[in-house]
Parts: C-alpha cells; structure tokens; sequence
C-alpha cells in the first residue's frame, strides 16, 4: 500500500529531514511512528501524503508514484489519504456538520448526499448531538473527532494523524486512539505520528517505527521484538 | 460551477466587512483611473474643437473666371484629406464682414468698390488636420494663377500638431502609471481577501479537491470584487463631475463605451488578481 524506496529529503534552509529511509506498509496496518522532535515523523507523513516529494529515492501510494504523478493528479493521492493534525485545523465559524460537509462538496459529492453523509461519519465519531455546534464551542477530543470524521469523507485507504493527541488529555486520547482501531479493522491503513512512548506500549499489536535524525533506526516488525 | 458560485456566496456573506473593504479600495484605484480619464476626454474634446478651425484659405483674384475657380474646387475636393471646400464670393465676404464688423456695416455705403477678394475655404477630415496635409493642400491650391494669396497660420498649426501630440503622450505615461498603481492597489485588496480564506485553500488541497475547484470560486469573488469596484469608480466619478458641474466650469461626461470598458476592466483584474494569488496558495501543500 506505501513504500518509501531509499528516501531522503534535504530542506535548502534547514538542512536534511530525512536520509535513505526504507519502507513498506501493507494493507490494513496500524503504525506507530515516534521520535523525538525534528526526526522526521511530520516529513514522513507530508511525503506520503504527497504535500512534498523526495530530494531522492522514491514514495509509492496505492500505485501512485511521487516522480510521475503530475502536480495536477495529487488530489487524487489526497482522497486516498486522510490527513489529521494535532492542531485540528477546523473552519473556525462553521459548525461540526459543515466542516465535515465541506469536505464532501470539494471532493465530488453529490449535493443529495451530502448531509446524510456528514451526518453518518459524525453519528460514527459519536458527535451527533454535536453536529449543529460551530466547532470553537466543542472540546478539544470532540474537535478532533470532527477532523477525523473530515479526514474519512473521501473514504480513504489510509489515514495519517500528526501528533493527534498532543492537545487531549488522557481520556481524550484513549477516545481517539480507540477510533483509530476500529477504523484499522475495517481495513484501513493508519499511520500515527507520536512520541508518547507510554501510550504506545498499551497498544502492543501495532507496528512501531522509530526515527533518529531523520533515519529510521528501529522497525518492530523486522527486529522481532513488540514495543 | 454551481458549488464555484454558492461558495463565492459564502466568501460574501462570511466576511462582508473583508470584502466591502477590498471593493472600496478597488473603487478608489479605479476612481483615480476615472477622473483621468475625464480631464483626458475633456482635454480631447478641447483640442478636437480647435482643430476643427483648422482650414486653408485661398484669396482669390478679381479677374478669377467662374469656370476656373468650380474646376479648381472640384480638383480640391479630391485631394486626400480634403473635407470640404466651400467658395466665397466677393459679395458674400463683404456681407461675412458687415455680419462680423459693426464698423464695416457702417461705411459699406460709402464704399465705390467691394476691397474684399473672393475665396476658397478648405476644411479638413478629423485625423488629417496635420501640418503635412495642410501644407500640402496650401502648396496645391497656390499653383492656381488665379489664386493671389494662400493662408493657413503655418506656426498656429505646428503648434497645435505639437500640443495634440504632447497630450497624447502625457495622457499614455499618466494613464499607465495610474494604471499600474490601480492594478497595484487591486492586486492586493484581493489579496488581502483570499489570504483571509486560505484555511479553506488549505483543508480543500487536504481533502483532495481539484486546483480548478479550488480556484473557481475565488475567480468569481474576484470578478464581483472588481465589478463592485468598478461601479463605485463610476459613482465616485459621476459624482466630482457634476460638482465640476456645477460649481466651476462645464465639462462633458466620459462616453458609455469608455465605462463599460473601465467596468469590465474591474472585472477582467479582480479575477485575474484573484486567480494569481490563489496560485499561490495552490503551490503550497
């Protein structure tokens, strides 16, 4: 599903981010990828999300290639990859259900459908009751549940969350990681970035990916050790 | 498209401070634009009115036979840039002159002979009121024999030639340079407004939304922007002209072609403005 083929990535300004990183994540994986700040988790995921190309080497999404897949097909790779951040990145101003709706209006949807799906991937994050509140009124789990719910609109194969519950406290974070799992077991790919080691451990079943200074230096599947 | 205008809507309604804000200040631009172009019509039209006096007269000698004089009319006629040209008898420049000259209307009596020579005026197309072509109709008409004396006011011409292509060189560099201030100033109003919605930018290259779906609803802001712009250009200037009007001198209103152009140029920029700083938004990502 991602193969990342001896990729490196140098940044003019700061410098190189990532150095001949090897990797392949198969269908329907869980992955933890941690690492102290500034190892390279963040450019990971930018790169498979295809929002930067490799100074070298070669990322592969779902067959989509970033040395030839043009700049005008990116949306493509985009609708099969959904993206959530720490930081949530919600409309301000809009309610639960029109941050998810906006989703679906910009990527094809049919204007029928709209609403009952928002609707449906709302009700799926729990939010429901919640779907009318403009998001600024909603606490800081539930936002993340509206960005989830935004980030599965498209219905991607593959989810990517950076850092997603640097922001939550504890019980948040559980919520969260929870709908990480049941999303992973209908299939979906899930990569997420964070460097919370103690909550890693409580999810032993998942693969862990660590970076250092931009190289990859433990693969729990390949060392044969869990967590 | 329909989701290019609802979206477009939206842009209205959530930040209509924002984008009142970016319409005045593309008026404002545009009213500067406005009323150079009303000074510059204004200027055309005096300078349009002086040349039309731009004639060739040929004084004509007494014994100038009538058959002679319709030939070499009908001649003049054929020259290029010839408008018309109109003969005066000797009978009929006295009468110009009684008409003219209150004093002459009173001696006229006592005159034994009509001193006035008859004459030929020659007036000219618009676009050929040049120097050469004056010049050229003075040297023609002055190789009749019958012609005694030819005037035109050689220097009166050269420098109205020379004042005509002043203007039109004063009015290219001004024009430009308020041109480019106005595109400056529009550039970045819209600016401005699209960098308020670059959240949106940003979720819909997230999400996987096509550029052209992305831009299309800021082009269409854009164009609306521009055109709001161009309207309130329009009142602004509408509104110093009458001023102008009423309380110092009398002065003609620009041409509806020259509105219509000056409103599909807000138009043309506002979209254009729009659409260039999306781009940048869109190489981001």
């Amino acid at each position: 599903m991602i193969k990342l083929l001896n990729v490196s990535k140098v940044y003019p300004r700061t410098g190189s981010a990532l150095e001949g990183v090897h990797l392949e994540v198969p269908k329907g994986q869980f992955v933890f990828l941690t690492g102290h700040s500034g190892s390279g988790k963040s450019t990971t995921l930018r790169l498979i999300h295809m929002a930067e190309r490799p100074s070298s080497g070669e990322v592969l999404v779902d067959g989509f290639s970033s040395r030839r897949t043009p700049k005008r097909e990116i949306w493509k790779v985009r609708r099969r990859v959904g993206f959530v951040f720490q930081d949530f990145r919600l409309l301000p101003g809009r309610t639960a259900m029109e941050n998810v709706a906006f989703a679906l209006e910009v990527t094809d949807t049919p204007r029928a459908e709209i609403r009952p799906r928002a609707q449906r991937l709302l009700s799926k994050m729990g939010l429901s009751a919640k779907a009318g509140s403009p998001v600024h009124q909603l606490s800081g789990g539930e936002q993340q549940r509206v960005t989830i719910a935004r980030a599965l609109a498209s219905e991607p194969l593959i989810l990517l969350a950076d850092e997603p519950t640097g922001n939550l406290d504890d019980r948040a974070t559980r919520g969260i990681l929870d709908l990480f799992w049941q999303i992973n077991a209908l299939g979906m790919v899930v990569i997420m970035a964070t460097h919370d080691l103690e909550l890693i451990r409580s999810y032993p079943g998942a693969r862990m990916l660590e970076l250092d200074q931009g190289r990859l230096v433990f693969d729990s599947h390949t060392s044969g050790g869990g967590s | 498209m329909a989701h290019a205008f609802r979206e477009a809507a939206s842009g209205f309604r959530r930040a209509p401070l924002l984008t009142g804000l970016s319409a005045f200040m593309v008026g404002l631009a545009l009213t500067v634009l406005g009323l150079f172009a009303l000074v510059a019509f204004n200027l055309r039209l005096a300078v349009e009115d002086i040349e039309e006096r731009v004639e060739v007269v040929a004084y004509l000698r007494d014994s100038a036979r009538p058959v002679e004089i319709e030939s070499a009319v009908q001649s003049l006629r054929g020259l290029p840039g010839v408008e018309d040209v109109r003969f005066f008898s000797k009978a009929q420049a006295l009468e110009r002159a009684k008409e003219e000259l209150p004093e002459i209307a009173e001696i006229s009596g006592d005159l034994e002979v009509n001193p006035f020579p008859a004459s030929l005026e020659i007036r000219f197309l618009p676009g050929s009121r040049t120097t050469e072509s004056v010049e050229a109709v003075a040297a023609a008409v002055s190789d009749f024999s019958f012609v005694e004396d030819v005037r035109y006011g050689r220097e009166w011409v050269e420098r109205l030639f020379l004042l005509r292509r002043m203007g039109a060189i004063t009015s290219m560099i001004l024009g430009g340079a308020f041109a480019v201030v106005a595109t400056l100033i529009i550039g970045t109003a819209i600016r401005i407004a699209v960098f308020a919605r670059r959240d949106e930018i940003f979720i819909m290259r997230l999400v996987g939304a096509r550029d052209g779906l992305i831009r299309r609803p800021f082009l269409i802001e854009g164009a609306i922007t521009g055109l709001m712009g161009g309207v309130l250009a329009t009142l602004l200037t509408w509104g110093t002209y009458q001023a102008v009007y009423h309380f110092l001198f009398e002065l003609e209103w620009i041409p509806q072609s020259w509105i219509g152009i000056g409103l599909l140029v807000g138009l043309i920029f506002g979209a254009m403005a729009s659409s260039l700083a999306v781009r940048r938004y869109l190489r981001e990502v």
